[in-house]
């Protein structure tokens, strides 16, 4: 409405808007970039999924009839099975697992918590298959502890029994820092009136510590379970002849060029992690109603058996993950498992040098620090304009959707979007496939909603009133987000940035669609030694990951101090 | 005169739910007005309306005679303050107070002279090199001011500044915010809950109650002379008799008939606003009316004086609370169950209309 010339203001019955400045113009054009982005590398490739389950090979629409002709093929339906029981025992067995030791981390004065803690984080600087691999040295035909696989009543390891074991280890500490972060939230004045009125251990357990985790363990759950049925690097490397969905899409898309069935069985895998993303958003409104700020932290007491005991379970868990992962790195030096031990870096200089890994290296590296750069740098303009800049509000609700999806899709299923939508001559952006930048972008939009809610909870930490305070100053909302929130929230950009470059280090179900001969990363390139037989340079290549990603974590950690000296010297 | 602050039939919706509905309202220029009222009367609104912070579904607003009604913030002429201070807390104090000046490209030294006068005007010298985390909350509030007065805006906003704040700390800043603003001259609209900050502060008190205005006065006709039910139950203590108008300005409590001067029919129903200093003790002369005889209840020690619930038949049921300073008490070596004399001022009882509510929690 003009306002200059209607200087009445109120016509009856419409809202009157007040009237834009240049620096309003400037947001709108800014989150607009950013809605198209999300747009363009999340919404459409996942709608493209959904079409083509829908279409035929010759993209005529048959409605249901692909999943009818999935419901009769027994051996897809066989899988489906497969995968839902393997997730699901797996979930029964890490979830309890890890909420011990998570009560031994918060609940106990067991000692050293931080090394406890340090060695169960490991797993995530290395692609998840690292576990598998592992257990192939351990259990495999020439393995080292075949006996004690024998003596338990197993043939071999391969198959349900690797997977699920590979996958009890690769979940755990998924499992782990959310019930530690459940049970860190406790109000120790619940204890002290439990105290008062004589409550005996167990009662207090089932009654305060039970119930008041309760949601973390919901939601432990369902993220176990969800990571496990669209996992794809452990049943490709142990799963032998035991198939699940994930390796089911890939053959089917990339081997059979199978495109429908393919979407069938993405849509499949879509259905338990969109399920758990939707319980877990309601959930975790509910746990953090839960705590006030009245609160009194928890403060364990003096309990030596207790600690005793906790502290022997945490040695075990701590122990077997050290050889799970010791052994990939102990065999990657052997000169030749299992008949000559003798250190050597024969695998190394094979991997990295006859089978190009070394090339693939240099692309995980470049695309990682592109990941964090842009990743990092979309995420938090993304939340900083959706937070604290007067947004539209239909395009406010549509960029804070798009940004929760991606927690929703896994990998596999985003990469097979990106294939069905970038793979089409006839889409514009066609001449992004198979390039680093549409793999960079993949992985950006595969983990965007950690670092939007990072982004979100350090924004929300800021007054709210910064913003009308620098309007009433006259000074534009750009140069409060340069002097004010961009200094303040560096910590917060640091951490996002981390997250990117180790992810995308790691990561192998999204890419695994999307890269060429030449874009090939070295998460990738395990998969190929190990389809090649040459196990010794896929752990190798695991461990040199799994290195590059400590210390990358490690510089990321000295820029955190750097950063925090010189931007957060007003804390006092 | 054209007041300086022009509100013409303000009103705001929030979907089905008025938040606020035609406010009217001046303001001279150099006022002080303390906007009044209960949490959720929209108060708080109305004044992030005038800052352009939210837009109204309706009506005008004119500042110095200028329309600002469809302004962006950043085009009108404010400075606020806000609960939360809202400092920059990786910024300095001086940085903080210079946030507005900087961006009008005044000289250097020019900026750190306005900076260091406005940090002296609040009273914190030398703090220019601190960060906000280093002051205590009601020096924050401080620096806060200064940085909305930094500009030298004509209106400043005062958004519930002193809610945060400690009691002695609380008491202490809204007078020196006073004595800043009358030494500025800078017109001022403070939004507050605390009655007793807007009846100590204020020129004028807006008293508003579910989107819209019950009263504007100055403190003393707010409180001595309330304009509604509301403001009467809302600013101060107050005793609220049922009662029945009668004939010759008198209305009956109870069994017994008062002197009351009053316009309502006779016959019918009323009630009696009476505040309890109002009601009087001593001096108790012969030849006085309204008096009658009352019994203590229960004695509220609050210092100098008590707050004393009494009961007497001449009123029927209805207790009455009165004030008794503590000397009186003693001297008439009175406690629960003593008897006493007292006197209803027959000027200072409100009549209004109708039965009486119960009092808002």
């Amino acid at each position: 409405m003009n306002a200059a010339a209607a200087p009445a203001a109120t016509r009856p019955g419409a809202t009157p808007r007040l009237r834009s400045t240049a620096s309003d113009h400037l947001a709108a054009v800014a989150v607009s970039l950013v809605a198209l982005t999300l747009v363009a590398f999340l919404a459409l490739p996942l709608l493209s999924i959904l079409l083509q389950a829908v279409q035929d090979n010759q993209g005529r629409f048959v409605a249901l009839a692909n999943f009818v002709a999935y419901a009769r093929t027994p051996a897809l339906l066989e899988s489906l099975w497969n995968s839902l029981w393997v997730s699901a025992l797996v979930t029964l067995l890490a979830v309890p697992s890890a909420f011990v030791f998570a009560y031994a981390l918060t609940r106990s004065r067991m000692r050293f918590k931080p090394v406890f803690r340090g060695i169960t984080l490991i797993p995530l600087l290395a692609p998840s298959l690292l576990s598998a691999i592992s257990l192939i040295y351990w259990f495999g035909n020439q393995g080292a502890a075949k006996g004690l696989l024998d003596g338990l009543g197993f043939d071999q390891i391969y198959g349900a029994p690797g997977i699920v074991v590979a996958e009890w280890f690769a979940v755990f500490p998924h499992a782990l820092m959310i019930l530690v972060t459940a049970l860190t939230a406790a109000d120790g004045r619940l204890y002290e009136a439990a105290d008062a009125l004589g409550t005996s251990t167990r009662r207090k357990f089932l009654t305060i510590t039970l119930p008041g985790a309760k949601y973390g363990l919901i939601s432990a759950s369902l993220v176990v379970f969800t990571l496990v049925i669209t996992d794809f690097g452990i049943p490709k490397v142990i799963g032998g002849n035991f198939n699940v969905l994930a390796t089911d899409v890939f053959k089917l898309v990339i081997g059979q060029q199978d495109f429908q069935r393919g979407a069938v069985v993405a849509l499949l895998l879509l259905a338990p992690a969109a399920l758990t993303f939707s319980v877990d958003h309601f959930v975790s409104r509910r746990q953090t109603a839960m705590l006030t700020a009245r609160a009194v932290p928890y403060r364990p007491r003096h309990a030596p058996l207790r600690d005793r005991l906790l502290t022997a379970y945490c040695v075990g868990v701590a122990a077997l993950m050290l050889a799970m992962l010791g052994m990939a790195v102990f065999a990657s030096f052997a000169s030749f498992w299992p008949y000559n031990l003798a250190p050597s870096l024969r695998h190394y200089t094979m991997g990295l040098f006859d089978a190009e890994v070394g090339e693939g290296f240099v692309n995980s590296l470049t695309m990682a620090a592109g990941t964090a750069l842009f990743g990092t740098l979309l995420v938090f303009v993304g939340a900083y304009l959706l937070e604290k800049t007067p947004v539209p509000a239909a395009l406010r609700s549509i960029v804070r959707l798009l940004a929760i999806l991606p927690m929703a899709v896994p990998g596999l299923v985003l990469g097979l979007g990106y294939i069905f939508f970038f793979n089409d001559p006839a889409n514009p952006l066609n001449g992004l496939y198979h390039t680093m930048a549409l793999l960079t972008l993949c992985t950006i939009v595969h983990f965007y909603t950690t670092g939007h809610l990072t982004a979100v909870t350090a924004l929300k930490a800021l007054d709210a009133e910064f913003e009308a305070v620098s309007a009433s100053l006259k000074v534009p909302f750009y140069k409060t987000f340069w002097r004010v929130t961009l200094p303040i929230c560096m910590p917060a950009l640091v951490d996002i940035a981390r997250y990117f470059f180790v992810n995308a280090m790691t990561t192998i179900s999204a890419v695994v669609f999307l890269y060429s001969p030449s874009t090939k990363v070295a998460s990738i390139a395990i998969l190929n030694l190990d389809e090649a037989g040459e196990i010794g340079a896929a752990a190798a290549c695991a461990v040199m990951i799994a290195a590059a990603s400590s210390i990358a974590t490690f510089l990321f950690w000295l820029l955190a101090l750097w950063i925090g000296r010189r931007t957060q010297a007003w804390k006092a | 005169m054209q007041p300086f602050l022009e509100l013409e039939g303000i009103r705001k919706q929030f979907g089905a739910f008025v938040a606020l509905e035609d406010i009217r309202l001046g303001i001279a220029q150099g006022e002080f007005v303390c906007f009044l009222g209960p949490s959720g009367c929209g108060k708080t609104t109305l004044l992030r309306i005038i800052a352009g912070l939210e837009t109204q579904s309706g009506g005008r607003i004119r500042q110095g005679g200028r329309e600002i009604s469809l302004l962006p913030p950043a085009q009108r002429d404010y400075g606020i303050v806000f609960q939360s201070y809202a400092l920059f807390p990786n910024l300095t104090v001086a940085d903080n107070v210079a946030y507005g000046l900087v961006n009008r490209k005044l000289p250097r030294a020019q900026i750190q002279s306005r900076v260091s006068e406005l940090v002296r005007l609040v009273g914190l010298p030398g703090s220019e090199g601190k960060f906000p985390a280093q002051l205590s909350g009601g020096q924050q509030q401080r620096i806060a001011v200064a940085r909305a007065l930094a500009t030298s805006p004509g209106l400043l906003l005062l958004d519930e500044p002193l809610s945060a704040l400690d009691a002695i700390v609380r008491v202490h800043l809204r007078q020196e915010i006073r004595a800043l603003q009358r030494k500025l001259g800078v017109t001022t609209i403070m939004v507050t809950h605390d009655q007793e900050e807007a009846l100590s502060v204020a020129d004028r008190i807006v008293v508003m109650n579910q989107g819209h205005i019950e009263q504007v006065g100055t403190p003393m006709q707010v409180y001595r002379d309330p304009a509604s039910p509301f403001v009467a139950d809302f600013v101060g203590r107050i005793n609220v008799l049922p009662a029945t108008a009668e004939h010759d300005a008198r209305v009956r409590i109870g069994p017994t008939s008062f002197v009351c001067p009053h316009q309502q029919p006779p016959g019918s129903a009323v009630k009696i606003y009476l505040r309890p200093e109002d009601v009087l003790a001593r001096p108790i002369e012969p030849g006085h009316t309204n008096v009658f005889d009352a019994r203590i209840d229960k004695v509220e020690f609050l210092g100098s004086y008590c707050l004393v619930r009494v009961t007497s038949p001449a009123l029927g049921e209805h207790a009455l609370t009165v004030y008794l300073s503590l000397n009186f008490l003693a001297e008439q070596q009175l406690d629960v169950g003593g008897r006493l004399p007292l006197r209803l001022m027959p000027e200072r009882m409100r009549v209004f209309v109708g039965e009486p509510e119960p009092l808002p929690a």
